[in-house]
């Protein structure tokens, strides 16, 4: 197994990162009841890249993204053991305020998830909440910025009134990426963000991580390999619960280590 | 496909037996009738219409047993055995039609199967219709107890003025049944009861909507699953107790004691209080609002919920912003439900608070609805045309559409809700 911290890398890719290690996770093991779902994971996440996580079904890769902004502890037969770091702060630790963590963290799902507010609402939800902006014109500056940042303004500027959920799916998923950005996240996890999409709409969304990455630390999980291939910068590949392998790009598809990988990303199995 | 044949067999027989067995239980009745009258004496004939009328419906009833027919003593015993033989024949003679007409129409039926009949569509011909009948006869149920409430209605505003009834604030239905009784008239000011009534709904849902949507948040939200499936038919058993139970729980514990405490606080209350009946009443109405409330909490998306969590709200706000909005319109149908079981609850209402129409808007006083009150004008003796009597079809109008705004105001409110969300 690859431990998958930046020192590893450097090494053995065309690709070498500058960036900061800005999520350091250590021996992860997940339990859902009696069943494991990830088996001692040690994974780092590099500053304002885009990492993306590759695996077939089931192999704990949502599980590992769900980890990052403790989601599973919405799930109460959800255990975690290990230790993982941001900005070299132990998130698991019990005095850790899980809201502020949350919205220090964006989240995009699977299946585009709009609020059954109005376009304005959904993305002024999170500033809202945490009370951050409590100027009307700020607030529409916030929005607009965020929109905008989500390549969705020019698009719905007419419409903000309407409801999130009149829009197109692609539209949606970009609103969700618009509600997640206008809170100001170091990171935004997105789990499978364009498999409810059709392949223009997932153009856009990925031309549209690509831009993010400038600024937010990124984490995707997705099953497109040629996704992974590219908009991400560093790639894991998870199989059965396990880390196989990590590290550029390039390298896993170009020439992986392990032949369990080699097997997945040429399409021979997975 | 052979079970479909069958089927088809089946339906095509039995139903129109089914028919015809409606049709004729529709003038089995008349026919009676007819046998009877034919057996008849003629000296009762003689005797006039009503006493024929009298002998006629009494030998019905009895008409299944000759020895029942033999004790009026109405009929000769041979005219008697006579009666019960073409009553016998009657009967085998119908049963004998309708077992050869459900085997003709299955001959038939099955004669039209081959393999190439395409029994899986006609099947689907013949359900069609018996839903489209199912449904039917709910639509002409509702329009007839409609028609037949309008009907009363305007016999009784024909001996009351509207104004009286609609605007009237003195309600007191005794009319006389002999001549120059006290209270001959009798006045029919509804607005003393519709007040009342107002005033227990009231209280009951200022009880019931706040525990029960507090309830259904926790549960719904907040409890683990095993305390759930404690806790929900635990509470659902509150709407299965029998509201007489919960009427002589009002009556003889929650009377007195509201009684005694607003004695003590210097306040006149009488035993028999709206706030008494209103108590007990929103009590047993919470698990109309917990229960439905809590099924469509539990059906907004999680995907809506984890993505409130993830953007960082607490679990209250994203109940608060996220799931209460999206179930709003559950949530307004289950409260306008538990109104209109409010509305229409009257054995508490009976018990806790009386039945005396005040006009008052004091919960501690003693107030009547106007399901009681339709209670009362039916119990015991009276004709079927004196006001008093069709009063109560007139406030069971009004009761009617008092609840169909309701529902309309319902609608109203969560299809405007609607757009503005969804």
């Amino acid at each position: 197994m690859v431990d998958g911290t930046e020192n590893d890398i450097k090494p053995n890719g065309n690709y070498s990162s500058d960036n900061n290690l800005l999520i350091d996770c250590k021996n992860v093991d997940v339990f859902y009841g009696d069943k494991q779902a990830l088996y001692n994971v040690s994974l780092g996440i590099n500053e304002k890249e885009v990492t993306s996580l590759i695996g077939p079904s089931g192999c704990g890769k949502s599980t590992f993204l769900r980890c990052l902004n403790r989601m599973n502890d919405v799930i109460d037969s959800c255990s975690i053991s290990g230790n993982i770091k941001i900005n070299g702060e132990d998130i698991y630790n019990p005095h850790i305020d899980v809201v502020e963590l949350r919205s220090r963290i964006g989240m995009v799902f699977q299946k585009p998830n709009p609020f059954p507010k109005s376009v304005f609402d959904n993305v002024a939800y999170g500033p809202r909440l945490h009370g951050k902006i409590t100027d009307k014109d700020e607030m529409h500056h916030k929005v607009e910025a965020s929109l905008v940042r989500a390549g969705l303004w020019d698009e719905i500027k007419d419409r903000l009134n309407e409801p999130g959920t009149s829009l197109s799916g692609g539209q949606q998923q970009r609103l969700c990426i618009a509600r997640a950005i206008a809170v100001d996240p170091e990171i935004i996890l997105m789990d499978e963000p364009c498999s409810a999409l059709d392949p223009i709409a997932t153009a856009k969304i990925e031309e549209l991580i690509d831009e993010l990455k400038t600024n937010y630390t990124i984490v995707i999980v997705t099953h497109s390999m040629q996704q992974a291939a590219r908009v991400s910068q560093r790639t894991a590949f998870f199989h059965l619960g396990n880390l196989i392998e990590v590290g550029d790009t390039e390298n896993i598809f170009r020439s992986p280590e392990n032949e369990q990988t080699e097997a997945y990303v040429t399409g021979r199995y997975g | 496909m052979p079970n479909y044949h069958g089927l088809f067999v089946i339906l095509s027989s039995l139903l129109p037996c089914i028919i015809f067995l409606i049709v004729f239980i529709s003038i089995d009745g008349f026919i009676k009738g007819v046998i009877i009258q034919n057996h008849l004496p003629n000296s009762l004939i003689l005797l006039g219409q009503e006493e024929v009328d009298f002998s006629v419906s009494i030998l019905r009833n009895n008409i299944h047993n000759l020895q029942s027919i033999l004790s009026l003593e109405i009929l000769s015993t041979d005219s008697a055995n006579s009666l019960y033989n073409y009553y016998f024949f009657y009967r085998a003679g119908f049963l004998t039609l309708t077992i050869c007409i459900t085997t003709f129409l299955a001959y038939l039926a099955g004669k039209k199967l081959n393999v190439r009949f395409d029994a899986r569509r006609n099947v689907e011909k013949i359900l069609k219709f018996i839903f489209f009948v199912f449904s039917i006869v709910a639509v002409l149920t509702t329009f007839g107890i409609i028609l037949s409430l309008i009907f009363e209605t305007v016999r009784f505003f024909s001996q009351v003025s509207f104004s009286e009834f609609l605007f009237g604030i003195h309600w007191s239905p005794q009319t006389a049944i002999r001549e120059g009784q006290v209270g001959s008239s009798g006045s029919f000011g509804a607005i003393p009861i519709f007040t009342g009534t107002l005033l227990i709904t009231a209280i009951s849902m200022l009880i019931a909507v706040p525990l029960g949507l507090y309830s259904a948040i926790y549960l719904s939200q907040y409890a683990r699953p095993k305390v759930r499936n404690y806790f929900k038919p635990i509470l659902e058993i509150l709407a299965g107790i029998p509201t007489v139970v919960y009427g002589f729980f009002a009556a003889l514990s929650v009377g007195p004691f509201i009684r005694s405490t607003g004695e003590s606080l210097g306040l006149t209350v009488s035993t028999e209080s709206a706030l008494a009946a209103g108590l007990v009443m929103g009590i047993m109405i919470i698990p109309y609002v917990s229960s439905l409330s809590d099924d469509v909490m539990t059906a907004v998306p999680e995907s809506l919920r984890d993505g409130s969590l993830a953007l960082g709200a607490t679990k209250s706000e994203t109940i608060r912003k996220v799931i209460f909005p999206a179930a709003l319109p559950g949530i307004v149908g289950a409260i306008l439900l538990a109104i209109s079981r409010a509305i229409g609850e009257t054995m508490i209402v009976v018990m806790a608070a009386g039945l005396a129409a005040n006009l008052t808007a004091n919960p501690l006083s003693a107030v009547t609805t106007v399901t009681v009150q339709i209670v009362t004008l039916l119990v015991g003796d009276q004709e079927f045309d004196s006001p008093k009597t069709l009063a109560a079809f007139a406030l069971g109008l009004v009761l009617f559409f008092i609840t169909l705004a309701l529902n309309i105001l319902a609608m109203v409110t969560v299809r405007k809700y609607r757009e503005r969300y969804e």
